[in-house]
């Protein structure tokens, strides 16, 4: 069911852990949908300089976790607010249909992490702006009838 | 790297046993005529499928004409639920089930909620356990059916049946019971039980996949399900899967002879199992009753884990499970049964089943014992949910 890639990231994932005192931090997913991914990042003049997290989810949600972290190493903060769900589940070679849903949490994570960091450099106001607080289950589920029909 | 596959999901299926597949075999070549046939090999056939059926009734305490062979489990449930409710509808339009049943049973009950009858879904106790008082209380004067299954696919309950059985027969209302994980693991008598319809399958004890069978007490009143030919006594067309039926013949001969004996082997083999689940991993909660379970059948729940990662985890190391997470069932919940028996999603996430049979051996059970807690130690470290515990310590 899994590509050979995402079976390697999940089985060892690549930055699991935590960043004392990351300059960004960000949790989404909750546990009753079954996955929570928690990211963070260590940020030097905008550049992303570390990252690492911790998932609680299925394979899919682990191996995208582990992706996302490597995709965002290196890259501005401006590049990796670009990085799509799709993008990361492409550089697994694909996840099944019902697991794309997994992919959109590494998307969101870092989204997550970056608007902490933002927050706290003081760039971005208190109060969240974006789409991924007070998400539910639904939110992040909400493509998977249409993707069972594949 | 040791190769061995340990299998430990018979609740899921298991491997046909050599002496079944044995038996089947002409029956697929040189016996292949069809039993509704005149002639030699079409009254062989047909001679095959009696005597299958009097090893089915023997098995179960039933009379030969009781038996009537299906495609599988889930078709003698089908069968069982909307064939009484309808030849009964002018009676009443009331059924009663449990929460906890297989899907066959739920969304069959759900099919004719959406057709006009009433169904009671009884909740269950902690241990998924209904009581016989709570089926009384819900019994009306339209109540036509009652169904409550034998012993449960994922947490292993044996339900009272024989209670549940009498207080259907006082009040004159129709009881089926879905015995698919019951049979071959619990020693059976329909007259004793008080059952009036009760499905099997026979993959679930080592016969081939794609046959079940439906017990109907003489007398019921049902409708037929598969309209078409006469065979099964004009109530279940289609041409009889003859070495199927021999298959599960045999294999529930097999199983019935040799009960005792295998209920002590997997009694023992799952209760070291959680023993010592319970001992060596923290933070585990065992699913379903103690004692009144399936000898085969071990059901935990490891907190902060999701349990696809657990069975992806324990398949590299060469050990086939199962879980109720809602990444292995397709859906976006997780077990309808780990829920009704009170447990929160993220708990129920991270269940694990694992069901003994046959081939199983203390040896496998040192094996996972050797690698699982290993596993959920790995699995937890990159759980931000353990995170928070351990910093709460």
């Amino acid at each position: 069911m899994y590509s050979e890639k995402v079976m390697d990231h999940f089985m060892n994932p690549r930055n699991v852990g935590e960043i004392e005192n990351a300059d960004g931090v960000g949790e989404v997913g909750n546990a009753k949908c079954g996955d929570i991914m928690k990211i963070y990042l260590k940020i030097e003049n905008d550049i992303i300089k570390d990252a690492k997290f911790k998932t609680f989810g299925c394979g899919a949600a682990v191996a995208t976790s582990s992706m996302a972290t490597e995709l965002v190493i290196g890259k501005t903060i401006d590049e990796a607010l670009k990085i799509t769900n799709k993008a990361v589940a492409e550089a697994l070679d694909g996840l099944p249909p019902v697991k794309m849903h997994c992919s959109n949490l590494a998307e969101e994570g870092i989204k997550a992490a970056i608007e902490d960091y933002l927050k706290k450099t003081g760039r971005l106001s208190k109060e969240c702006e974006s789409e991924v607080c007070g998400r539910r289950c639904d939110d992040l589920h909400h493509h998977l009838d249409e993707e069972d029909d594949d | 790297m040791d190769n061995r596959i340990i299998y430990l999901d018979h609740a899921a299926t298991t491997p046909v046993k050599p002496e079944v597949l044995e038996e089947m075999l002409p029956y697929f070549t040189n016996k292949f005529g069809n039993a509704s046939s005149i002639y030699s090999i079409g009254r062989e056939s047909k001679k095959a499928i009696e005597e299958a059926r009097e090893r089915v009734a023997k098995a179960s305490g039933a009379m030969p004409r009781e038996i009537f062979f299906t495609g599988s489990g889930s078709e003698a449930d089908n069968w069982a639920i909307k064939g009484v409710a309808y030849a009964n509808k002018a009676k009443g339009n009331h059924i009663i089930t449990t929460a906890i049943e297989h899907h066959a049973v739920l969304h069959t009950c759900q099919y004719l909620e959406s057709d006009g009858f009433e169904v009671t879904y009884l909740p269950v106790d902690e241990n998924g356990l209904v009581s016989p008082e709570q089926v009384r209380k819900a019994i009306k004067p339209s109540t036509t059916l009652i169904t409550i299954m034998f012993a449960n696919n994922e947490i292993g309950t044996i339900q009272p049946i024989a209670e549940i059985g009498k207080i259907a027969k006082e009040h004159n209302i129709y009881f089926h019971t879905d015995a698919v994980q019951a049979v071959g693991n619990i020693p059976i008598n329909v007259n004793e039980l008080n059952v009036d319809l009760l499905s099997l399958s026979a993959h679930k004890f080592y016969g081939p996949k794609g046959v079940g069978a439906l017990y109907i007490r003489k007398g019921v009143k049902i409708t037929n399900f598969l309209h078409g030919g006469a065979q099964e006594r004009g109530r279940r067309a289609s041409t009889e899967n003859v070495a199927g039926i021999v298959g599960l013949g045999k294999a529930i001969e097999l199983a019935t002879n040799n009960i005792e004996q295998y209920n002590k082997k997997l009694i023992e083999l799952r209760d070291r199992t959680i023993e010592e689940i319970t001992k060596k991993v923290p933070f585990v909660k065992l699913n379903g009753d103690r004692y009144k379970r399936l000898p085969g059948n071990v059901n935990f729940s490891f907190q902060f884990i999701e349990g696809e990662s657990l069975l992806l985890m324990l398949d590299m190391k060469g050990i086939a499970a199962s879980s109720g997470s809602a990444c292995t069932s397709g859906s976006l919940d997780p077990s309808h049964v780990l829920l009704a028996i009170g447990l929160d999603h993220e708990t129920a996430h991270g269940s694990l089943r694992i069901t003994f049979g046959e081939e199983n051996t203390h040896e496998d059970v040192d094996y996972l014992m050797e690698v699982l807690p290993a596993i959920v130690q790995r699995l937890r470290e990159m759980s931000p949910l353990y995170e928070k515990v351990k910093r709460g310590n």
